[in-house]
C-alpha cells in the first residue's frame, strides 16, 4: 500500500466532528504533528464497527504531538510529548 | 435443599439468618451493556458460532496472562541484547520465540532512556497489552486517567509516586487505534550482578504502563 505521508512529514488532524464510531481524539483535532513512523495498514475501525467487515485498508501512522501544541496552557515540561495513531483518513498535510 | 430448620448444631440464633443474604453483585439490577454482553455470548454460541466450551477456555487463557509474563520478557531484554533488539523491532515475534505468546494484536515497545520517559494510555476506551500483562487495573480505564494522562502527564505520574525532572520528555503514547504499547524501563543501577530470575522481580505492572519506575534493588 502506498502512503501519502512519509515519517518526519507535518501533518494536521482533520477538524471534523463526524457523529458515530471516530478513532481521531477530539483533544486532536485540528492540531499539527509530525509523523514519527507508519505502523502498516490496516481495516478502517470506522466502517469495521458498522459490519463492513471488508472496509478499506488505510495505512496507519504515530504522529507525535508537542503538548504545549496540544494544550496552550500546558504547564508540565517544555519538552513533553504526545503520540497518538491515525489512520490516514484523519491526516491532511500542514 | 433440605429444610433450612434442620439444624443439629446448638447454638442459639436470636437472629433471622434464615434470611440474611451477603450483598452480592446480582442483587442490582444488570446493566444494559451486562445483558447485551450476555445477550451476544448467547446468540453466538446458539448459532454455533463457538461453543461455550470455547468461550470458557478463551476466558481462562485470558485469566493466565499477568503482569509476571511482561516481567520476565522485560528481564530478558535486560540481560540479552539481541532480545532486546528483536523486541523493539516485534514485540509479538520476539516473545514468541522464547515460547511467551503475547496474541495476534500487534504490541510495540518503547524504550524509556535518560532523555525519555514513556507512559501509555487509551483515551477512547481502554485499550491494552492485556497479551502480556493481563486485564488491565481499574484506574487504567477510568475516565480521570484516561483525560488527565494526556492534560497532566506529570501530575498522573507525581500521584503514582513518579517525579522526573523537567529535562527529560515525557512522552504520552495513546492506543487508539490496532497498536498496543509496553514500556522498556531502563534496567536500575546496581543490578549488575543480577540475572534474569532476580531481575523480573522488580519490574512490576505500573512500571510497564509507565506510571512509575522499577522496584530499587537495595529498597524492595
Amino acid at each position: 500500500m502506498s502512503e501519502r505521508f512519509s515519517v518526519g512529514d507535518r501533518v494536521r488532524v482533520r477538524r471534523a466532528y463526524p457523529p458515530g464510531h471516530v478513532r481521531a481524539p477530539y483533544f486532536t483535532r485540528g492540531k499539527v504533528g509530525e509523523v514519527q513512523a507508519i505502523a502498516g495498514s490496516y481495516r478502517n475501525p470506522e466502517q469495521l464497527a458498522y459490519g463492513i467487515t471488508d472496509a478499506e485498508r488505510l495505512p496507519l501512522y504515530r504522529v507525535i504531538f508537542r503538548q504545549s501544541d496540544l494544550w496552550s496552557d500546558y504547564e508540565g515540561g517544555p519538552k513533553d510529548t504526545t503520540v497518538v495513531d491515525f489512520y490516514e483518513n484523519w491526516l491532511d498535510p500542514a | 435443599m433440605t429444610n433450612e430448620h434442620e439444624h443439629t448444631h446448638g447454638h442459639d440464633h436470636d437472629h433471622d439468618h434464615d434470611r440474611t443474604f451477603q450483598p452480592d453483585i446480582e442483587d442490582s439490577p444488570f446493566t444494559h451493556y451486562q445483558v447485551m454482553a450476555e445477550a451476544l455470548g448467547e446468540l453466538l454460541i446458539d448459532k454455533g458460532i463457538f461453543s461455550a466450551d470455547d468461550l470458557r477456555r478463551q476466558i481462562e487463557h485470558l485469566d493466565t496472562r499477568t503482569p509476571a509474563l511482561g516481567a520476565d520478557v522485560i528481564a530478558r531484554a535486560w540481560t540479552d541484547p539481541d532480545f532486546k533488539a528483536k523486541l523493539m523491532e516485534n514485540v509479538n515475534e520476539a516473545t514468541e520465540s522464547i515460547g511467551v505468546d503475547a496474541g495476534d494484536i500487534p504490541i510495540r515497545a518503547v524504550e524509556n532512556t535518560p532523555e525519555t520517559h514513556n507512559v501509555i494510555v487509551c483515551t477512547l476506551c481502554s485499550c491494552y497489552p492485556r497479551g502480556l500483562l493481563g486485564p488491565p487495573p481499574d484506574w487504567y480505564k477510568s475516565r480521570a486517567y484516561r483525560s488527565r494522562t494526556v492534560r497532566e502527564p506529570r501530575a498522573i505520574l507525581a500521584e503514582f509516586g513518579t517525579n522526573l525532572s523537567d529535562d527529560v520528555e515525557v512522552r504520552v503514547h495513546d492506543s487508539t487505534a490496532d497498536l498496543r504499547y509496553i514500556v522498556l524501563p531502563m534496567r536500575p543501577d546496581g543490578t549488575d550482578g543480577m540475572d534474569a530470575a532476580e531481575l523480573a522481580k522488580l519490574v512490576t505492572r505500573d512500571c510497564l504502563i509507565g506510571v512509575s519506575l522499577p522496584d530499587d534493588p537495595g529498597g524492595a
